[in-house]
């Protein structure tokens, strides 16, 4: 049987960030990293653009084969982990090969869900979580002159815009009253919508799908209002969950997604798991959450890959804080923190500011005098710094007035006084 | 990996919030007069100015953020490099920087960072307060990282002591082919001549009497020469093995024009021995033979100048350096270097002494800048033909009190001392820049015109 000393599994932000924190500590013992793709490693966030062709699909690679050189690691693709064996120490491959391992990364990421919608099971349609995912839906487009995306989250809004920037007509169907309600408010929410509807797109929040079937050469849905969308093309985008059915019987815990210590660790203790997959403890809430964004698959990869090579500068997870950036039609949205809604009402501030003439909406969340969220519409402040200040629970003292009303310098004067 | 980079130095007290910075860093870098597009962004601060950059960080948060391989830490100039046709605007760079140092600009539509002007910043050339500050010594790094060690690893000077970056700094550059003697003071003391019949290092090393270094390293120059080998008589010897009890032999080589490069490491006095009073201690110091009592003040004469009694030997090559400035330091080694081939070298370097001059471990440097800005000592280099020239003329010097207060041997002194002190450096430093304003002896100007 194949051995490794440390095995990855996964080759996203969380399993690369994690073997780079491993060959910043141990340059010589063996890492194997796998992945069920054909390919080199590449993000999810980027397929979108790969889809509406702005990203050349050769071109998107986050490391490449000399890389994997450089650091003395072993790159298997087409390697899908079909089991954990964790008392063998070994995993077993779809092919029914295995590999033993001294520590194990679980950094295998999410996969879409798919709602139990009637007549889905048997239709064709499109998911879009693969560069393969991608590669099919790009191809698929020239034919397609009508859309339906069902969901309005971040994929499938993204899906729709690149959908109708290449003439396609596109209605989206989302189940919230707003689209992209995990991130933005009402208000934000809104100000995205009407610059979606201004583009053509066709947004039906609050709305659910009660059936959908084929017709033609296409699709049809039915919504629970009886509204019939008649379509080319069906992307299902509404959301993605932790894939963790291969380790039934592993004695690994689970919940929703993998659950993990504050140094990304599972219950076994040769094993970790990060990003996507992993379920660790929230910034705001104790509870562990499934925080799935990028930056915080980064994060999680790293202090695992740190905790793996027994790296002494190895530290604490934080906790998840939500937040994201959203670029649409040529504007920002960005969102960092919690709403106030998330927050025990005491000590809570917050001030909006909306200019409808601009498309700009500001809000700030303060809690006890410390940032607790950001969210913008084209606003400019650095997400970054916003994101340190919430983690670090700077105290904005006297300086509270001064963030209020102008956050991005404000914000980068303490950033200069507090971390540099 | 391991190599050093060129970086920005910015220095918050020097900033006036002209933000010319911005101004020349819109127009390079968008040929636009607006602030918003600028890579460096002067913000204020309380009373001041702070600033917000790309820190081309060593291990970059926003490379491991780009979903679309668009950012990529440049192994050979050390910039994190953008590829505008990778990167898709998603800005998840922004959420990894920290530091402000990637952002969005709305004129141009995408992100916009620092790309260090390939090598040629603007906004330093713009900054006429001295505020910005490009720093080249990673150069420094690069050349001498690859240089052997010829020092054994784990000497034992006191904490926060300087003189062991002098020692293998100067032996890296050196090399190999060299005799070193080390005369009784803090450098054997911390190991250069060994332990258990071993030395400290790994190039021929002596411990001469402190009365005859200059004599016993004419004696080994002059032997290898007949041998017809090439080989550097090196001296690394304290303040007093050099200006008091080595004065003779010193003087005597000096004069003689001895082939050798003899390195004086000042830290003002007696420090291995229990700190007593050189030569070199200035006026008013505590040291243990100079007492801070009832009657006693510390020290009542003036330290000797010795570079310049050296210098009035009329040697080869003599020179005055500081560790807080190492690309002077190091431009001084090289020409010292090369004028002990053919003649006498004296290069004095100056080293704060973290025990003997009470004060913290970790501002050895900061002091050692600190001498520097307030003229307390003076960089300047001299050979025969060209004379004397200050390397690093001190234009607004801070006042002597900012050096005088971080050290403990200072902490008794009146103000009529302070005074005295005062008074010294400005004898020092008038006689300094009149040798300065000499271009050259009379000699050479006359065989020159």
């Amino acid at each position: 049987m194949q051995h490794t000393h440390y095995l990855i599994v996964g080759a996203s932000h969380a399993a690369l960030s994690a073997l780079h924190a491993i060959r910043l500590h141990d340059t010589e013992q063996e890492v194997t990293l796998l992945t069920r793709d054909g390919s080199l490693p590449y993000s999810p966030t980027v397929l979108p653009y790969v889809v509406s062709g702005r990203s050349d699909p050769a071109r998107v690679f986050l490391r490449d084969e000399s890389y994997f050189a450089a650091h003395k690691v072993n790159y298997l693709r087409g390697a899908k982990v079909q089991k954990v064996k964790a008392g063998q120490n070994a995993v077993e491959l779809a092919d029914g090969s295995n590999i033993g391992f001294d520590k194990l990364l679980l950094a295998t990421g999410a996969a879409p869900m798919l709602p139990p919608i009637p007549g889905l099971a048997g239709l064709k349609f499109h998911v879009l979580r693969t560069l393969a995912d991608a590669l099919a839906l790009r191809e698929a487009l020239p034919r397609v002159k009508r859309a339906v995306v069902l969901g309005g989250g971040l994929i499938g809004m993204h899906a729709a815009e690149n959908l109708a920037k290449g003439g396609v007509a596109v209605s989206v169907v989302e189940l919230q009253p707003h689209v992209l309600s995990g991130y933005f408010d009402a208000e934000a929410s809104a100000m995205i919508e009407k610059v979606f509807s201004a583009n053509g797109v066709r947004l039906l929040t609050g709305a659910s799908v009660a059936s959908v079937a084929a017709r033609d050469a296409g699709c049809c849905a039915t919504l629970a209002d009886g509204t019939e969308l008649e379509a080319d093309l069906l992307l299902v985008a509404t959301g993605v969950a932790p894939v963790t059915d291969f380790l039934a019987g592993s004695g690994v815990e689970t919940e929703r997604g993998v659950l993990v210590d504050e140094h990304m660790r599972t219950n076994v203790a040769n094993i970790w798991a990060a990003g996507d997959v992993a379920q660790a403890r929230g910034f705001f809430s104790h509870d562990r959450i499934i925080n799935g964004i990028l930056p915080d698959a980064v994060d999680q990869g790293r202090i695992a890959g740190m905790a793996m090579a027994e790296d002494p500068g190895t530290k604490n997870y934080a906790g998840g804080v939500p937040l994201n950036t959203y670029s649409f039609f040529g504007q920002q949205a960005v969102s960092v923190g919690v709403h106030e809604g998330a927050l025990v009402q005491s000590g809570v501030e917050v001030k909006k500011q909306l200019d409808a003439e601009e498309n700009r909406y500001l809000k700030i969340v303060l809690k006890d005098r410390r940032l607790a969220g950001i969210f913008g519409v084209n606003a400019a402040f650095d997400p970054g710094i916003m994101w340190e200040l919430i983690l670090r629970a700077i105290d904005l003292g006297e300086e509270k007035m001064a963030f209020l009303r102008s956050p991005q310098q404000t914000a980068r004067a303490l950033m200069s006084r507090n971390w540099r | 990996m391991g190599a050093a980079y060129e970086t920005l130095n910015f220095k918050p007290e020097a900033c006036d919030g002209c933000l010319d910075c911005m101004t020349a860093c819109s127009q390079a870098k968008a040929q636009s007069d607006d602030h918003l597009q600028s890579r460096i962004q002067i913000v204020p601060s309380g009373d001041g100015f702070e600033l917000a950059i790309c820190r081309q960080c060593g291990d970059p948060e926003c490379v491991l953020n780009c979903p679309a391989a668009a950012l990529s830490k440049n192994a050979e100039s050390g910039v994190v490099d953008w590829d505008q046709s990778k990167c898709v605007n998603c800005l998840l760079c922004t959420v990894g920087c920290a530091y402000g140092g990637i952002a969005y600009d709305s004129v141009s539509a995408h992100v916009i960072k620092c790309d260090m002007c390939e090598g040629a910043p603007a906004c330093v050339k713009a900054c006429t307060p001295g505020a910005l500050k490009h720093v080249k010594t990673a150069r420094i790094y690069n050349e001498v990282g690859d240089l052997e060690d010829l020092f054994a690893p784990g000497l034992s000077g006191c904490q926060g002591c300087n003189t062991e970056l002098i020692m293998r700094h100067t032996l890296r550059r050196i090399g190999p082919d060299v005799v070193v003697a080390t005369p009784p003071g803090c450098i054997p003391g911390m190991g250069s001549v060994g332990y258990n019949g071993l030395t400290g290092t790994k190039v021929p090393v002596f411990h001469p009497l402190l009365t005859n270094t200059a004599s016993m390293l004419t004696g080994v120059r002059r032997h290898y020469k007949r041998m017809g080998r090439d080989v550097l008589a090196v001296a690394l010897a304290g303040d007093g093995g050099t200006a008091d009890v080595g004065f003779q032999a010193l003087s005597g080589a000096a004069e003689r024009g001895e082939e050798m490069l003899y390195i004086c490491v000042d830290n003002e006095g007696y420090m291995n021995t229990g700190m007593q009073r050189s030569g070199c201690t200035p006026y008013g110091a505590w040291t243990s033979t100079t007492p801070v009592g009832e009657r006693a003040h510390g020290k009542t004469q003036d330290a000797k100048n010795l570079p310049l009694l050296m210098l009035m030997h009329d040697c080869a090559y003599v020179a005055t350096a500081s560790t807080a400035f190492m690309e002077d330091l190091y431009a001084k080694l090289d020409r010292a270097i090369q004028a002990a081939k053919t003649g006498f070298a004296y290069l004095h370097i100056y080293s704060p002494c973290t025990t003997g001059w009470r004060f913290p471990s970790d501002q050895n440097i900061e002091v050692a800048r600190k001498a520097v800005e307030t003229n307390f000592v003076m960089l300047w280099e001299f050979n025969p033909h060209d004379g004397l020239r200050l390397t690093h003329p001190v234009e607004n010097a801070r006042p002597i009190n900012d050096y005088l207060e971080v050290l403990g041997k200072y902490r008794h002194l009146e103000p009529e001392q302070v005074a005295h002190i005062e008074r010294s450096v400005a004898t020092n430093l008038g006689r300094i820049e009149m040798l300065a304003a000499v271009k050259g002896p009379t000699g050479a100007a006359a065989a020159a015109s």
